[in-house]
């Protein structure tokens, strides 16, 4: 029994000349809890309307999405969304956004201080933590963000093209970091992105999406260097060549599973 | 503080250039002091309503028919636009009710405002009501239709809840646009103070200026106008701080 499970999963959406059009149809596919799962696939084929689906901000038309055996109906707390621009309110400091899903639970003040410190300190901002995000840069806005959904001790945390805003650099900072707490914070990891590379250096396992509406397409397992991946290695470029291949290739009648 | 001076020197300049040209006018024109009083004769009758406590007493009959008026539009139309801005289904039916009222004059109701409410300080603060009412809404709905939706994501996410989330994300996230709201409307309710003063009421600027006329006294008019003008100054410069002060709190804006 996997952890997140979707089985035919299918979302319409009502067009403004009244007829429907699928953003994805008929997804099924698990994930184990503990996983990093990348969603990856051209932009149009419906990976952020998937995204949405299974974190419950936008129900599935037909099919269903169950987390721990249960059908997803809205958003919770135990499943936090990043978004591209970090959602992070303007009006609060950086510290006090850490604290926003703290303040829903019964903690005494102190506590939820503590607990927020915490993680501005992990993402390396305590520096920062009496600052408007608006004086932060988009790095360490998206930081900021992250230490927001971790403080409040989710089960799985979605990203949805987290660093797609960001400069070269900041991105692979970035990304180590996120590989880095999702292993030590032990959380389950769905992360929607269009870029290969960036699916390859994260996840365990990736699962490609073909436009219009949106299929799965294959999946791959990487099995190769979980433990560390060197982005310049040979192995890497040769991994980010063969998903490449599959993401470009033709769309074939039933999902197709690698192990690369 | 020289950027002070060098705004303070502007202003001094210009209401010199003014007087002078006002001067001029009257000593080239030969009208009737009668109908075109002089800078002097004008100064000389500021002084003497000041003198003689009636400029005072009815600046602040005024000011405080303006703060009463005012602050009831801006308290009501900010918790009435926050629900609006909240519920559109209801506002599609409000706004079309709302675009009728709006263009309509506050002058306009004058002689039903009389009939209603009597006579005394109530006309002149329903006119200043009706005046900041309006412009209050309307901004403080589209403020809250405009709120981006991912607060509203975030906080959904989190667990944020009405009524929390009204005060946790609705009003900070609107905030800078009610408040300029806020301030455009402050300009508007002045306009109309005085307007509203000269019917059914017998004391304040508005009064004064009536008064003034019916007396042929164009020097205590002008004096009056004067003093209107410098008042809706004060009043915008002061709302123009406190917004700014506000807003630094808010979360930083840069200038």
């Amino acid at each position: 029994m996997n952890y997140i499970e979707l089985s035919h999963a299918t979302k319409t959406f009502k067009k403004a000349d009244g007829t429907r059009f699928a953003a994805f149809e008929d997804v099924s596919f698990g994930i184990e809890r503990g996983e990093f799962v990348c969603v990856l696939g051209p932009s149009g084929c419906g990976k952020s309307a998937l995204l949405n689906a299974i974190a419950g901000f936008s129900l599935v038309t037909s099919g269903s999405v169950k987390i721990g055996g249960e059908e997803v109906k809205e958003p919770s707390p135990k499943r936090v969304m990043i978004f591209q621009n970090y959602g992070l309110l303007p009006w609060r400091t950086v510290l006090k956004n850490v604290e926003l899903g703290l303040e829903e639970r019964k903690i005494p003040k102190e506590e939820r201080r503590a607990i927020a410190e915490k993680y501005v300190e992990i993402v390396g901002l305590s520096a920062f933590k009496d600052e408007r995000p608006r004086r932060l840069s988009g790095g360490m806005q998206q930081r900021v963000s992250i230490a927001r959904a971790l403080a409040v001790d989710p089960e799985v945390v979605f990203m949805d093209e987290p660093f797609a805003a960001l400069d070269a650099i900041t991105r692979m900072k970035l990304q180590d970091d996120v590989l880095k707490l999702s292993r030590e914070e032990k959380k389950t990891v769905v992360f929607v992105t269009h870029d290969v590379g960036e699916a390859v250096y994260l996840a365990d396992r990736i699962l490609i999406l073909s436009p219009n509406p949106g299929r799965l397409k294959s999946v791959v397992n990487v099995t190769i260097g979980r433990e560390f991946r060197d982005r310049s290695s040979a192995d890497f470029f040769q991994l980010q060549k063969q998903v490449f291949e599959l993401f470009e290739g033709k769309a074939t009648e039933n999902p197709v599973e690698y192990y690369i | 503080m020289k950027k002070f001076n060098k705004t303070l020197r502007n202003v001094v300049v210009s209401f010199a250039t003014l007087i002078l040209v006002w001067q001029l006018v009257y000593s080239c024109c030969h009208y009737s002091p009668a109908l075109f009083p002089s800078p002097a004769s004008a100064g000389s009758a500021l002084v003497e309503t000041f003198q003689n406590g009636v400029m005072t007493r009815n600046i602040a009959t005024s000011l405080a028919r303006f703060a009463v008026g005012y602050v009831a539009a801006v308290v009501l139309a900010v918790a009435l636009g926050l629900v609006l801005g909240l519920t559109p289904r209801v506002f599609q039916f409000v706004n079309p009710i709302v675009q009728l009222l709006r263009p309509i004059s506050p002058m306009a109701w004058a002689p039903f405002i009389v009939l209603w409410f009597g006579i005394g300080d109530v006309p002149a603060i329903v006119v200043v009501f009706i005046a900041a009412f309006f412009p209050v809404l309307l901004s403080t709905v589209a403020a809250v239709v405009n709120i981006d939706p991912i607060y509203f994501r975030v906080s959904r996410n989190f667990g944020v809840r009405q009524p929390k989330l009204l005060w946790k994300v609705v009003l900070p996230a609107a905030f800078p646009q009610i408040a300029n709201g806020i301030h455009l409307a402050l300009g508007t309710a002045w306009v109309f103070l005085a307007a509203g003063e000269m019917n059914g009421v017998q004391s304040g600027l508005g009064y004064m200026i009536v008064d003034a006329r019916n007396t042929f006294r164009t020097d205590v008019l002008l004096a009056t106008i004067v003093v209107i003008g410098v008042l809706g100054l004060a009043l915008d410069g002061a709302i123009r701080l406190a917004e700014r002060i506000a807003l630094k709190g808010w979360g930083g804006v840069e200038e």
